[in-house]
């Protein structure tokens, strides 16, 4: 018999996308069981992961992923009958697993060699199996009967890999082939199938377990189980012998796995290819109906330009608001099509929590709220990163450990929470843990011996806590030892700014932190208000816009030594010459004259000088660095209705280039924290 | 990633087509399978903090694409722009990038034994650009490296 050769490939992928899913299925039930051991739902869960890999594996004739993931289910099997128990050695090596078998894929999906460690994890496998080896029903042998129906074939079964299946299960005495039901050659249909089979197995698997041979094809074939009488064949070896055991009964040490050196393995995993997405038909069906719309509008417009009757201008406007309106809904489904939820990202994290939780000797439990909250595809990527560095500064740094908490009173297992909502067209992410906070003691001499502050500041917590963003302070001298974070932090907010988003911190000593990131629904489109400076058009994200107004002589002030600054309200804004940024010579200088638009990021205000405000809009954002490189003040360009291009500005970097500014004592990190010494130096 | 450039006639062994234009009454070339496509002067938006010869970006078709002054980048007297200005779009680095020249001349087909690569131009262009001087019947033609025009310009561009 011939294999069949279908379009494999594009099988394939799906295949690999599909094993991808049950691994995070598989990964996440684990963590699960990590709480909730005897959770006989979540094991079957896991299991059913597991067994459609290997079925699945085995039609694509993967063997490493197969045979690995057989000894795999062997143990999710006496997990699911009770006979082993999830503990944490077991964890441990399931875990180690997930790595194996994602690499396995890995490597079956780019034709790279399989990882050294799988060999030791699935030995690791085997070890768990043997202290219930006695329990073993004892191996008998199975003649199998296996008769496929005619269109087997045809619905991309092969009766082959049932076969092999039955192999797996111990050693096959005999296979018979029975071609009694072939046609004559004339009418025979090359895709059917008149073959039956069988197999005569020494198995110790249940009638059960050799029935899920055939799970997958219960409604394709007919097969039947019966018990042959006890041949006194000599007793195979067992491909697996029982290791040594120890004598209670519980498994011999299990061979170190390498599980943090598989787990750099694992982060890397998701970046690699496919670059899919998966959408409901529904979506795309309304996308195609819309499209129709747009058709029909696009022909009445043409329509009304070349009609000559007096009411052609009505026509054409109302073909005209159609369109409008058609387009605006495309852009609404296209979007929510790259929505996808944020539980992609978050499904990586608890995994992590547990690694790092072991190596540093803490217990931590993760609680995760609001996974299914929807954010733009492209920014979910991007995300992981800033996240799972907060996560793991939560865990490394903001958690005490089990004794520190006992003495404080709380209890021994430190809790790290992970929320996502919607706010206000924005995503919402908190990291929060109930640790030590912030030391702002700590903070506050490291920033003295930076000379980032004068010994007397008078600053706040909240602005002692800004300075943990400050980039000197991850890189210089180990912070973390005195302030418990610090890590980094400053690569984190940058990343989150970078996708236009914000970040904020509160922390309570000795109650905990709370990292919270405000981000976009989408990188795509942005609401922009449009302002002009000089002949330039310039766009200002609307987020960061509070208000715009001209200045009164009396609000505008100079400081010696300092910049311009704006007293609105009793509050002093630096003044941003956005002429002078962008080189626009021909600009209003005076703003008195001018206009004044506050911006906002990150608590710190500017005062943008612009000649005028030409309205809001929603502008389509596209990168400089696609073609050119990271633009200082710039956060990107789009295409204006006159298909002049113009530059979104970079509102956090304006903000911080005016509060950077020279001011004594204080140099950088905070207007807020310099703000009052402006305010004395005015007095 | 450049299907249009690709298309290029077919050249024989030893021989390459080059796009030849003027920049301040002297001819240049750069190597035709690196153009994307020929425009006129259109407007374009300057970006701040770059330097001089970044003229800003421009719109092509809905990528934004950044404009160079070949003149100010190569040091020679700058002028106004005219009708006669084009700009010539290369493909650099996977990048797509608009070069502002007086104005496009000829497609010139030149044997690599016409081509001079040992240089010594004087003071009048920075040579670190030139990546040698082609000899037809009647004239020369600067061959200009364009890679190394813009190795200050895009991250990743700098030649090992």
């Amino acid at each position: 018999m011939s294999e069949v050769t279908v379009d494999i490939e594009a099988f394939r992928a799906t295949f690999f996308e599909e094993a991808d899913e049950h691994l995070v299925t598989f990964e996440s039930g684990l963590l699960q069981l990590e709480s909730t051991p005897n959770n006989g739902e979540v094991i079957g869960q896991i299991f059913r992961s597991a067994h459609s890999i290997k079925g699945a594996s085995g039609t694509f004739g993967l063997n490493d992923v197969m045979t690995f993931t057989h000894a795999l289910e062997t143990v999710l099997d006496r997990l699911r009958s009770g006979e082993l128990v999830y503990r944490a050695d077991v964890a441990t090596v399931l875990l180690a697993s997930v790595d194996v078998l994602r690499a396995l894929l890995e490597a079956a999906r780019s034709g790279g060699a399989a990882p050294a460690e799988a060999v030791e994890v699935r030995l690791s496998l085997e070890r768990l199996l043997s202290p219930a080896k006695p329990k073993d029903p004892p191996r008998r042998t199975m003649g199998v009967r296996f008769i496929p129906k005619p269109e087997f074939m045809s619905r991309g079964m092969d009766p082959l890999a049932i076969l092999r299946d039955l192999g797996t299960l111990g050693d096959v005495l005999s296979r018979e082939v029975d071609a009694s039901h072939v046609p004559e050659l004339r009418l025979l249909d090359p895709e059917s199938c008149h073959l039956a089979f069988r197999v005569v197995v020494t198995t110790a698997a249940t009638d059960e377990k050799i029935r899920e041979v055939f799970e997958f094809v219960d409604d394709l074939c007919t097969y039947e189980l019966r018990e042959d009488t006890p041949e006194p064949a000599p007793r195979p070896t067992e491909a697996a012998q029982p290791e040594p055991e120890t004598p209670d009964g519980r498994p011999a040490p299990l061979a170190p796995v390498a599980a943090p050196a598989a787990a750099p393995n694992a982060a890397s995993t998701p970046h690699a290819p496919a670059a899919t997405i998966r959408v409901a038909t529904e979506k795309v069906d309304k996308l195609l109906d819309l499209v129709g719309e747009i058709v029909i509008a696009q022909a009445m417009i043409v329509e009304a330009t070349r009609s000559e009757s007096s009411d052609s201008a009505g026509r054409l406007n109302d073909a005209l608001v159609a369109m409008d309106r058609h387009t605006r809904e495309l852009q609404e489904r296209v979007m929510s099509i790259r929505m996808v939820p944020i539980d992609s990202v978050f499904r990586r994290l608890p995994r992590m929590v547990r690694d790092v939780a072991e190596s540093v000797g803490k217990k931590v439990k993760l609680v995760v709220e609001g996974e299914t909250t929807e954010i733009d595809k492209s920014m979910v990527e991007q995300l992981a990163d800033p996240l799972t560095h907060l996560v793991r500064n939560a865990v490394d740094h903001g958690l005490e450990t089990a004794e520190e908490r006992s003495k404080t009173g709380k209890p021994d297992e430190g809790t790290v929470f992970l929320r996502a909502f919607h706010q206000g067209g924005n995503v919402v992410i908190e990291v929060a843990d109930d640790g030590r906070g912030l030391d702002t003691d700590a903070i506050r001499a490291k920033a003295e011996r930076l000379g980032l502050i004068g010994p007397d500041a008078g600053l706040t917590d909240e602005q002692l806590h800004e300075f943990i963003f400050h980039a000197g302070f991850s890189t210089a001298a180990k912070v973390s030892d005195v302030s418990g974070r610090g890590v980094g932090m400053d690569v984190v907010k940058r990343n989150v700014e970078a996708l236009n988003g914000s970040l904020s911190l509160t922390s309570e000593r000795g109650r905990g932190a709370n990292v919270r990131l405000r981000l976009p629904l989408t990188l795509a489109i942005l609401d922009g208000l449009a302002v002009r400076v000089g002949s330039q058009t310039l766009v200002v994200p609307l987020l960061s816009v509070v208000e715009a107004f001209r200045p009164t002589q009396s609000q505008v002030r100079e400081v010696v030594g300092a910049c311009e600054v704006l007293d609105v309200r009793g509050r002093c804004i630096p003044i941003v010459r956005l002429h002078e940024i962008v080189g626009a010579f021909d600009a209003q200088r005076d703003p008195t004259r001018a206009l004044v638009c506050i911006v906002e990021a990150n608590g710190t205000h500017a005062a943008l000088l612009v000649d005028d405000v030409l309205g809001q809009a929603q502008f389509v954002v596209k990168s400089l660095e696609a073609n050119f490189r990271k633009v200082d003040a710039v956060m990107g360009a789009t295409i204006l209705g006159d298909g002049k291009v113009a530059m979104i500005v970079d509102v956090p970097a304006l903000t911080r280039a005016a509060s950077s500014s020279p001011v004594p004592v204080l140099t950088s990190a905070h207007t807020q924290a310099r703000r009052p010494v402006v305010a004395q130096e005015l007095q | 990633m450049n299907p249009s450039a690709t298309a290029a006639p077919t050249v024989l062994p030893g021989r390459g087509l080059y796009l030849s234009f003027s920049l301040a009454g002297d001819e240049y070339a750069v190597d035709i399978l690196g153009v994307r496509e020929i425009r006129e002067i259109c407007p374009i938006t300057p970006l701040p903090q770059s330097p001089r010869h970044v003229r800003g970006v421009m719109n092509l078709r809905g990528a934004v694409v950044p404009v160079i002054d070949l003149r100010s980048a190569l040091g020679l007297e700058e002028t106004e722009y005219n009708k006669f200005t084009v700009i010539v779009v290369l493909s650099v680095h996977d990048r797509t990038i608009g070069f502002v020249v007086d104005g496009v001349s000829d497609v010139l087909s030149l044997d690599e034994s016409a081509i001079e690569r040992s240089l010594d131009l004087g003071a009048r262009v920075d040579s670190s650009f030139v990546s040698g001087i082609g000899r037809t019947q009647e004239r020369f033609v600067v061959l200009l490296d364009v890679e190394r025009i813009v190795a200050s310009d895009i991250p990743g561009g700098s030649i090992a």
